[in-house]
């Protein structure tokens, strides 16, 4: 027994976890090969869905553009201490969080052009406002995702410490030279991490912008798998084509995003990057400071794990 | 009884300062004059970096009026719309804290340039050239290019004061520059202060416990009690002819 545990303990950690998912790789396919999938088609048809990669980046990628935007300027709003600020975006925050993703995607492609007719406005906006599917999808999933990110940017803001604005004050800073120059290149670093996992939790539910229609030629991924599914009734194996591009998609991102969080560690690293354990620095919340570190506190995190967890969300 | 060789840089009249029901500050009259340094002591919640702090209005006084170098402002109402007069004064005022306050995402010298550069617009080549000279009069000309994290508390101390030096204050404000320092660095940070006061001539108001540094430097010693100033003198007047049965308490605790 006791030799059987020596053996083990001398097997890498991450060697162990290799063979587990080799185990269960292998598990998938001989049931995958039992169950006689169409794999004919599901190759004829890969062509086909992966264009609709093309699509669905960028829906992506303009809806966590325009939901930085908007969270950079909810979480400045919740920190305000003007009241319509405050209240505006407290109402933002409060709607989109509070409403399903699909519905809002819905009020926004098919109930917006309708109550701006109703209210009588000149059909040129109302014409303006119906908006196409890929439109209306990256406004719903910016507004929604948007809101999410206010509270995770609001966090960042505060997370920089009070020293730090006021030492900005001191120099004679206005409001935006002390955001542009101080608080916020500080916040990104404890923005962007969780930022990652917004766009990469984006990247899959763009797959509800399907629900909404899509024009030919522009369908997403999902859509995609959905019409070929349809056609030739083999919706299993379409599904499963659509997991699997998903799938590769989010890991490529996870694996770039590692990357980046490991970059933006600049100035906060004692010492070269040694790999294994690093010591980062963060700007500390509290006024306390220890001695030395100018209001900092050391947090070790391992490689692997990436950066700090923030107040987590879930959607 | 003080040294008066110049105009006022900063005069404080009838300032006080209460955090809610807790008045801090209970009427603080105190004028500083060019070139003078003037060591502020006391008690811990004697008012003292309340006092420095509202110098430049990082905190709002509830009533009472600052002048610093010609900007006058009265406390007691919301600052809100003197916002831009608070700024000129804060360009006239440099500040040391206690906690040193780099920016951490910027390199020594960036921080030392960021104010000329940043708030008074000089182009960043000349930004830099006197940030270099700032760096090499604080003794840290090879440490230009390191982030602060990889400074010890005495060099990043001595950073933040060449940063508040760059603005070219009128007076530096000092806030227990060396509280915050392991013992054997406390004595390169006063080296520097020091140097200010006698190469420079500098107007200095520093709130501090170091009875060695008030002695060889300051012009002028305050002492506050519970949110007054009890009394002042010369080094000598203070710590060996003091009045006042506190003044004494403080000095057999601290000396």
């Amino acid at each position: 027994m006791e030799g059987a545990a020596q053996a083990s303990a001398r097997v890498p950690f991450r060697l162990k976890v290799a063979f587990v998912w080799v185990v269960i790789f292998t598990i998938l396919g001989l049931l995958f090969a039992a169950a006689d999938f169409n794999t004919q088609f599901m190759r004829d048809s890969a062509d086909y869905v992966l264009r609709g990669l093309l699509y669905t980046v960028v829906i992506a990628l303009a809806a966590i553009v325009l939901a930085v935007v908007l969270a950079l300027i909810g979480a400045l709003g919740r920190l305000s201490s003007n009241p319509v600020a405050y209240g505006v975006s407290g109402f933002y925050t409060s709607f989109f969080r509070g409403t399903p993703l699909i519905v809002q995607l819905f009020l926004i492609a098919f109930a917006l052009p309708v109550v701006v007719g109703n209210l009588g406005l000149s059909s040129g906006i109302e014409d303006l406002l119906t908006l196409d599917s890929l439109v209306a999808g990256i406004l719903a999933l910016g507004l929604n995702y948007g809101a999410y990110m206010t509270e995770i940017f609001r966090a960042g803001i505060q997370s920089v410490s009070h020293g730090q604005s006021e030492a900005a004050d001191a120099l004679g800073m206005t409001y935006g030279q002390k955001m542009k120059r101080v608080v916020l290149p500080q916040a990104f670093r404890v923005i962007i991490p969780p930022t990652g996992n917004e766009f990469i939790a984006m990247l899959k539910d763009t797959a509800l912008v399907s629900f909404i229609g899509a024009t030919v030629g522009q369908e997403e991924i999902f859509r995609r798998a959905q019409l070929v599914g349809t056609r030739d009734f083999l919706p299993l194996e379409a599904y499963l084509l659509a997991a699997m591009v998903y799938w590769a998609l989010t890991a490529i991102f996870t694996f770039f995003q590692g990357k980046l969080e490991r970059r933006i560690g600049k100035g906060y690293v004692r010492g070269g990057a040694t790999g294994g354990k690093t010591k980062k620095f963060l700007p500390s919340g509290g006024a306390g400071g220890v001695a030395g570190g100018g209001g900092m506190v050391e947090i070790e995190t391992d490689e692997m794990s990436g950066g700090p967890e923030l107040p987590g969300q879930s959607h | 009884m003080t040294r008066r060789n110049g105009e006022a840089v900063v005069r404080v009249e009838n300032l006080h300062k209460s955090f809610g029901a807790l008045e801090v500050l209970r009427g603080i009259d105190m004028e500083v004059h060019k070139g003078e340094v003037v060591v502020i002591f006391g008690r811990s919640g004697s008012g003292k970096s309340t006092l420095l702090r509202c110098v430049n209005f990082l905190e709002d006084p509830t009533s009472g009026l600052i002048e610093v170098a010609g900007v006058r402002l009265e406390g007691g109402h919301r600052t809100k719309g003197k916002r831009e007069q608070v700024r000129q004064i804060r360009i006239k005022a440099g500040m040391v804290f206690q906690q040193f306050n780099l920016f951490p995402n910027m390199t020594v010298i960036g921080n030392v340039m960021e104010g000329p550069v940043t708030v008074k617009g000089i182009p960043e080549a000349a930004g830099r050239a006197h940030a270099l000279e700032l760096l090499a009069k604080v003794g840290l000309s090879d440490k230009a290019d390191e982030y602060p994290i990889r400074l010890s508390g005495g060099q990043q101390q001595r950073v933040a004061i060449a940063r508040a030096l760059a603005m070219e204050p009128d007076v530096m404000l000092f806030d227990e520059p060396t509280s915050a320092l392991d013992p054997e660095l406390i004595g390169e940070v006063l080296a520097v202060m020091k140097s200010l006061a006698t190469d420079l001539h500098m107007t200095m108001i520093v709130v501090t416990h170091e009875m060695g540094f008030a002695r060889e430097v300051a012009n002028r010693m305050v002492f506050f009690h519970e949110g007054v100033i009890l009394e002042q003198g010369t080094p000598d007047e203070m710590i060996n002819h003091t009045k006042y049965p506190e003044t004494k308490k403080f000095f057999e605790a601290v000396l």
